[in-house]
């Protein structure tokens, strides 16, 4: 059976690749794919929407359509994760650990034995025993803030450099799970809960769908943000470059608010006490 | 294009793949599949289109890397075949 899958993959492999003989040259401006639409986006994106990342803006004005749809289906993943991992009901541990901060000794409290909690001198660690790792807890410190602020930078500059809402919403979501891997998810999902992440998620995408709706209600099509100069007192044309940065903000708060959420289940499987 | 690049990149690509799906440790296939990830964030570079790179360096070498280790981590690491 092995080697029938083989014979398969190799005889399938060797179709795809014959099949790539036909394809155009790369870089061919004469190619299908460059005939309809690829020459009106080098030439007018500049007159239409003063954004200079072309990318961008076929992204989120051109095609407002299929980013809206794809930050709806990292949405769905998100809530497909919750639903598959996410345990409510749990039975209490057998023990617990906690580790005492002076000493560094750990101490192992059986079930019903009285827990120090919120005390100063005692913290909870995780089951799978850890050690106290003190170069790796302040050096994540340090890097977090600015980690963050690139991310802030990406999903604000896209206009005109390479990023935009999805990859600077995944660097914010990885400096939190970065938290969360140095630290420990409890300390972390106090800071960031589950529902703020939750909610988060959601009022991304609302915000994109909520531009477009804006658009319809002041008389134009869904997400043609041109319209939006009546509210904002600009050229239509500079109000299409606002609503592109507009719909990459919520898209980085969806993207990053699913990241942390898919960490925190995915890392405790689904019991948000311990994790990685 | 410079085709130095892509033809080590290329290699560098298919090495990890099959490395990937032949490895018996499954955090080892994680780690494998981040560095296949980063490999294609090179070529995508290569051939100039930077979102896309820019994308796979944040999404796929980054956070779907630290998922699967999360996913080992809950589940096993040993694969069965």
């Amino acid at each position: 059976m092995k080697k029938f899958g083989l014979a398969c993959i190799l005889l399938f492999g060797a179709v795809l690749l014959y099949g790539t003989m036909d394809f155009p040259v790369y870089g061919d401006p004469h190619s299908p794919a460059s005939q309809h639409v690829s020459d009106y986006y080098i030439e007018k994106t500049i007159e239409d929407t003063a954004v200079p990342n072309i990318v961008t803006a076929v992204l989120a004005d051109y095609r407002g359509y299929d980013t809206l749809f794809e930050t709806a289906v990292i949405l769905t993943a998100g809530f497909a994760c919750f639903f598959l991992l996410r345990r409510f009901r749990r039975p209490p541990p057998k023990f617990r650990l906690y580790r005492h901060l002076d000493t560094g000794i750990t101490l192992i409290f059986e079930e019903g034995a009285k827990e120090p909690v919120d005390s100063d001198e005692f913290m909870r660690i995780d089951s799978q025993w850890v050690p106290y790792d003190l170069i790796i807890q302040k050096a994540a410190g340090l890097v977090v803030p600015f980690l963050q602020l690139f991310a802030l930078y990406v999903v604000a500059h896209g206009h005109h450099s390479p990023g935009g809402g999805f990859q600077g919403g995944v660097i914010f979501g990885a400096t939190i799970i970065l938290i969360a891997i140095s630290n420990d998810l409890r300390s972390t999902s106090r800071r960031i809960s589950e529902s703020i992440s939750a909610k988060m998620a959601s009022t991304g995408v609302l915000i994109y769908a909520g531009t477009g709706t804006l658009c319809l209600l002041l008389g134009a099509n869904f997400l043609d943000y041109g319209v939006l100069s009546q509210l904002i007192n600009v050229s239509p044309i500079m109000a299409r470059s606002h609503g592109i940065l507009l719909v990459e903000i919520g898209v980085g708060i969806a993207v990053s608010a699913v990241m942390i959420w898919i960490y925190y289940n995915l890392a405790s499987a689904g019991r948000h006490d311990e994790g990685l | 294009m410079i085709w130095q690049f892509d033809l080590i990149i290329l290699t560098l690509v298919v090495i990890s793949g099959i490395a990937a799906i032949s490895i018996r440790d499954l955090l080892g296939a994680a780690v494998l599949f981040g560095a296949y990830s980063f490999m294609m964030c090179l070529a995508w570079a290569v051939m100039g289109a930077v979102d896309v790179a820019f994308t796979e360096a944040s999404v796929g070498a980054g956070v779907s890397t630290v998922f699967f280790v999360a996913a080992v981590f809950r589940t096993s690491r040993r694969s069965k075949d």
